[in-house]
């Protein structure tokens, strides 16, 4: 049983964490750096209340979320490829953007500075149960997301090009490939899924508050390179960081190991995985390269 | 001057200027949008803004306090950038400096004259942000390793290694901060002139200013400068002149990182007295801003210190009428419409340029 | 010209990029069914003109035109129509294929899927991997081009890579083959397995035009060819009623045949030989990523006072050899001496202070900091010696560009204004003066390209400051890709084909003639060192 709860609670952790990666995966494969996931992510939790609170119904907040994660990977594309922005600063803007934006709009529309109202979510069982995880739908599309996100760059015409311009853009270029659509096409992609990550976030926890994803995008975006790019690899990255983080949480009380200990795991194996001690991580040739003025 | 050097010169200025102006303008649109969203008159917010921030002399102080952190991190990322690299982690070598600075303030006796007290602690808050910087320094010097990824990584690392020492060994009970240094706090400008009572101004601003004249001084006036600039705008002519390419890296991440970690000793000599977990938060990405509007030249870094801190302390001001995080909304949109504006301008006008040699050329061969 | 049947028509190509016109008024026509190869030394056009056939280029003047649509191919009579300024998408789409000298390949991918990039075969919404590698695979065995489908590009050698370049080609269905200098990377097994290819894709009715300066390639797989001079087209030859000496009076010219017959250069070649060794190599090997030797047992001794040329196409070692003395490629074997100093294990820096200045090949890269003054690209490598302690010394270096404008004419003489505001010429200009102005202590100097992509009063200018340099007592390497240039210079002459040195003769004894079978490796293994 304590290993059944054990498992429970790490998929729970692991859903979004698996989202956003998933995320990731795609935006970096295709060259742009995926600094941006956690505005991504809070987006998606945002957009999820709002559209949860508006219509009472999950599944239109949902759509909500993917629709401001588009919009924000959108946002980022564009200021990266057609303004020739540097992929750093405007994924460092875009999520202290989110983080503004969410921040006006919860006041304005909730006149709170902390949280919104309580939304209605996908399962009526909120505990951390097995019912309450089987049966929250976006546990599902997790799943199915990184599945999907490995089929479409293995299997896939546009998969073939993302992964080409993510390596070499100008080759891509010179057989015909419109690397700019196949980057925005890409990009929103991300955001969307992502997005998701917050949607699960918010609607999991019945609720919106302040910063909620709480650098659960970066934690993605390292499990993006400690899986080396690769979505097989990332989704194991992603059920090691929550399994060490559950691990953690079920310690607690007992006071062996300190739980900031537990929390650089993910970014000590990154730099690690960075430094190639154990196979080299090697990024897309092309990533982050900004385009040529 | 011949009508090209004058082209050239219209052009620099161009370059320089028109940026921070669509900026403003963007800024500006923005802000009036997200006002008007919430049913109030732009013009009365945007007098509260100014009233609230120079328009007194709590105000004054309490954004050159803001600013000089600001000061701080905009410098080392902006010195990163010189030598090509992204220094994405100042907020973790900032609250490393502040927490070496306190561990020293504690350490010394009572008795220490402050002047010194408050000497070696601002020698530990450098050496605590350079060990930081030094890090993501030797991973890329050694193993190539980006140090944009890598010091993302270490700000959650080094925080979450400096909020364990707090919590399990040195925090007062009941609070995230440690205890009053015995010795060594700065003077606040509220003890000179008395206008400034209440606000956190403190004589750190004077290491600030000092921090920007030395690295003025070292870029532009410097053989490591030199070489350091040459490295970031093209290694491989560095490496031919003789440069390891290399050192300059970790040095330069390390010197960013001390820069950074000094900045520390504003909040922990200068206002509070303690280190407080969370001070940090937020001002490694704001000098990311404040760099790249400053764009990368440290006197401009001050200026552009003064413009994020006003408009931070500016938000606290019109609380009363629109959200305060407003400012964080309008702080972003600064950024990508600098960060947008900069390669669009060069663009345009390298593009025009060129249009012009075509046009020139053209009517040589007509007249040919 | 009556050739019944053309498949490209070129006439009166004008292009020029800034100052620097590289075609101008050339002309090409190439019949269908025939390997038609465009010759010319380094920067004759050859490449810009095929550019220009390819879409990458729009000229400034002049129309191309390709025989008939991709409907009509297989109809002998169907004419030509005008395709100028098409796009390179449209070039492919009619069926004209282009394999660079630098590849297109996504190296992560493997060789079917860089293949059918762009143009992807689906099993409804898959990609139908199955497919791709069956017609990479049809298609390599049809063409000869052997090629393992299902391998990763990163893991093929340069001849494998170069194959699926060609296949990338065919599968888009090229008829018009455009290779540029494809020979440069191959060794000669796969240089034959080339010539098959290309003969069978002209037997099949394909039409291939080959760019090259490699006569005894000319001369086995043409059947026709166009000699291109200074950026215009100056002969049209019959493969079979031609020979080598005629291709190579062609490609040279008159005008500088008889400037090397003055050899106004190494005149006083008695003064030569007997001056100290300043510069020796023993036994350099150096090892590439790309390929291990690729400056293989290179024994050299250059004296004061003397210009050793080094002459060889491109990508035989040349660039590895200069960067392997000036400290920026590491050793693999052997030893170098500055003055009987060995200075292996020394940094760049020492050896400059050791007495080596180098003009590098590549300025926009290496030699100057284009963002960077006049003045402060003057003092670039000598930087520690413009310094008081840790301080850079402005008034010296202001002193020093004052100095090195006035000696070298740099223009505009404006020492603040960033280098890459100037031309080729005066941004040549401010490496030169840097590596062998007044002032400047060197005994031995590395000069590789020094004058590519310069007007012609630089090269003078250039030249001029070498021959002073040389009666000066200066021991110097002159690396250059113009065999007019290392003639008109050298006191003796080397010849670097395949990462060796296959020749070292006096300048008395080397001529185009001379030196030619030795560049082109058409004198086998027989190395002749005098």
């Amino acid at each position: 049983m304590i290993a059944l709860a054990f498992i429970v609670q790490a998929l729970r952790i692991a859903i979004p964490y698996l989202l956003a990666a998933a995320g990731g995966v795609m935006s970096e494969r295709a060259g742009l750096i995926a600094l941006t996931l956690e505005g991504y992510m809070l987006g998606g939790a945002f957009g999820a209340a709002v559209g949860a609170l508006t219509t009472g119904s999950p599944t239109v907040g949902a759509i909500c979320g993917m629709l401001a994660g588009a919009l924000l990977a959108l946002l980022y594309a564009a200021a990266s490829m057609k303004f020739r922005a540097n992929q750093v600063v405007t994924g460092v803007a875009i999520n202290l953007l989110v983080v503004g934006l969410t921040r006006f709009f919860l006041r304005l529309l909730y006149d709170s500075s902390s949280n919104s109202p309580r939304l209605p979510g996908f399962t009526s069982a909120t505990g951390s149960g097995f019912a309450a995880l089987v049966t929250n739908p976006l546990v599902w599309v997790g799943v199915v997301a990184f599945v999907l996100v490995g089929w479409l760059l293995a299997r896939t015409a546009f998969g073939l090009r993302v992964r080409a311009i993510g390596e070499h853009p100008e080759a891509a270029a010179s057989v015909g490939v419109n690397v700019e659509r196949t980057r925005y096409v890409a990009v929103a992609l991300s955001g969307v899924l992502a997005a998701l990550g917050g949607v699960y976030l918010a609607l999991d926890q019945h609720q919106f508050t302040d910063q909620m994803t709480a650098g659960r995008g970066f934690i993605a975006l390292a499990a993006t390179i400690f899986g080396r790019w690769e979505p097989k690899r990332v989704a194991v990255a992603c059920l090691l960081f929550a399994a060490a983080e559950t691990l953690q949480i079920q310690l607690q009380g007992t006071q062996h190991i300190p739980s900031q200990f537990v929390e650089m795991i993910p970014y000590v194996l990154t730099i690690v995985a960075l430094a190639g001690v154990v196979g080299r991580a090697v990024p897309p040739a092309a990533l982050g390269r900004e385009e040529q003025v | 001057m011949s009508p090209e050097e004058i082209r050239r010169e219209d052009n620099r200025w161009a370059e320089a200027l028109l940026p921070p102006i669509v900026a403003l303008l963007v800024a500006i649109v923005v802000g009036d949008l997200l006002i008007l969203t919430f049913g109030q008159s732009p013009a009365a917010v945007y007098r509260l803004l100014l009233e609230g921030t120079w328009g007194n002399a709590y105000g004054i102080g309490q954004v050159l306090y803001k600013a000089t952190t600001l000061t701080f991190t905009g410098l080392a990322v902006a010195l990163g950038i010189r030598a090509g690299l992204f220094n994405i982690g100042a907020e973790s070598q900032l609250a490393a400096g502040g927490f070496v600075a306190a561990a020293i303030g504690l350490l010394v006796p009572a008795a220490t004259p402050a002047i010194l007290a408050a000497l070696l602690c601002a020698i530990g808050a450098a050496a605590g942000g350079g060990v930081v910087g030094a890090v993501p320094g030797w991973l890329r010097a050694r193993f190539g390793a980006h140090e944009v990824i890598t010091t993302i990584m270490l700000n959650f690392v080094v925080l979450a290694l400096l909020g364990w020492i707090i919590s399990a060994h040195m925090a007062v009970p009941e609070s995230l901060h440690t205890a009053e240094i015995h010795s060594g706090a700065a003077t606040r400008l509220a003890d000179i002139m008395p206008v400034f009572h209440g606000s956190a101004a403190n004589l750190t601003i004077v290491v600030a200013l000092l921090a920007a004249a030395t690295t003025s001084f070292y870029l532009f006036r410097t053989r490591g400068g030199y070489e350091l600039r040459a490295v970031g705008l093209q290694p491989d002519a560095a490496e031919y002149g003789g440069v390891d390419v290399a050192r300059v890296r970790f040095r330069a991440l390390t010197i960013s990182g001390a820069i950074a970690g000094l900045g520390g000793i504003n909040f922990v000599l200068g206002y509070k007295h303690y280190y407080e977990e969370g001070f940090a938060t937020g001002s490694g990405f704001l000098g990311i801003a404040v760099a790249l509007v400053g764009r990368n030249n440290p006197w401009g870094v001050v200026i552009a210190a003064l413009l994020f801190a006003t408009l931070s302390q500016g938000g606290l001001a019109v609380n009363a009428l629109v959200p305060k995080q407003m400012v964080d909304v309008l702080q972003a949109v600064v950024i990508l419409a600098v960060a947008t504006a900069v390669p669009t301008v060069r663009h345009s006008i390298r593009e025009s340029a060129r249009a012009a040699v075509r046009s020139i050329s053209a009517a040589r061969k007509r007249a040919a | 010209m009556t050739t019944p049947a053309l498949a490209i028509r070129m006439r009166d190509i004008v292009k020029t990029f800034g100052s620097v016109v590289a075609n101008r008024g050339a002309s090409l026509e190439v019949a269908r069914g025939e390997i038609h190869a465009l010759v010319g030394e380094n920067g004759a056009g050859k490449s810009t003109l095929m550019r220009v056939l390819s879409g990458m280029y729009a000229p400034d003047a002049g129309t191309v035109e390709v025989s008939g649509s991709p409907g009509v191919r297989e109809s002998g009579t169907a004419g030509l129509r005008d395709v100028t300024d098409w796009s390179t998408a449209e070039a492919i789409d009619a069926g004209v294929g282009m394999v660079h000298q630098h590849f297109m390949l996504v190296p992560p991918l493997t060789v079917a899927e860089n293949v059918v990039l762009g143009r992807e075969p689906k099993a409804g919404v898959q990609l139908d991997r199955r497919a791709a590698e069956r017609a990479v695979q049809e298609l390599a065995a049809k063409s000869g081009l052997a090629v393992h489908a299902d391998r990763r590009v990163a893991e093929l050698s340069v001849g494998e890579a170069q194959r699926v370049e060609i296949l990338k080609a065919l599968y888009r269905g090229a008829r018009i083959l455009v290779l540029d200098e494809p020979t440069a990377v191959l060794s000669p097994p796969e240089v034959q397995q080339l010539w098959e290819v290309l003969r069978r894709l002209r037997d099949d009715g394909g039409t291939i035009v080959l760019i090259t300066h490699k006569l005894d390639e000319v001369m086995e797989v043409s059947d026709s060819i166009t000699v291109m001079r200074a950026g215009e087209t100056v002969a049209r030859l019959r493969t079979s009623d031609t020979t080598p000496r005629d291709i190579a009076r062609a490609m040279v010219g008159r005008d500088v045949a008889l400037a090397l017959d003055a050899a106004r250069g190494p005149a006083r070649a008695s003064a030569t030989p007997n001056g100290p060794a300043l510069l020796e190599l023993r036994n350099v090997r150096v090892d590439s990523p790309r390929r291990a030797g690729i400056v293989d047992d290179v024994t050299l001794s250059v004296a004061a006072g003397e210009i050793l040329g080094i002459a060889g196409v491109e990508g035989n070692g040349q660039t590895e050899l200069v960067e392997a003395i000036a400290g920026l490629t590491p050793l693999a074997a052997g030893s170098i001496h500055i003055e009987g100093h060995d200075v292996a294990d020394l940094s760049v820096r020492e050896r400059g202070d050791a007495g080596l200045s180098h003009i590098p090949e590549d300025r926009h890269r290496r030699g100057l900091v284009l963002d960077y003054s006049i003045a402060d690209n003057l003092v670039l490598g000598r930087q520690h010696h413009f310094s008081r302690g840790t301080r850079l010394d402005g008034a010296r270096i202001a002193e020093h560009a004052r100095a090195r404008i006035a000696e070298f004419d740099i223009r505009p003489a404006d020492a603040e204004l960033p280098a890459r505001a100037l031309s080729g010429g005066n941004q040549q200009k401010i490496v030169v003066a840097r590596e062998m102005g007044a002032g400047r202590d060197f005994k031995v100097l590395l000069a590789a390209q020094p004058t590519r992509g310069v007007d012609v009063g630089a090269i003078e200018f250039i030249h001029e400051r070498l021959r002073r340099a040389r009666s000066e007592g200066k021991a110097i390497v002159l690396v250059s890709a113009d065999l007019a240039e290392v003639l008109a210079l050298s006191d003796r002459v080397a010849v670097m084909y395949g990462g060796r040195i296959v020749a070292l003769l006096p300048r008395s004894e080397a001529s185009a003639e001379t030196l030619g079978p030795y560049m082109t490796g058409a004198s086998g293994g027989t190395s002749r060192v005098a």
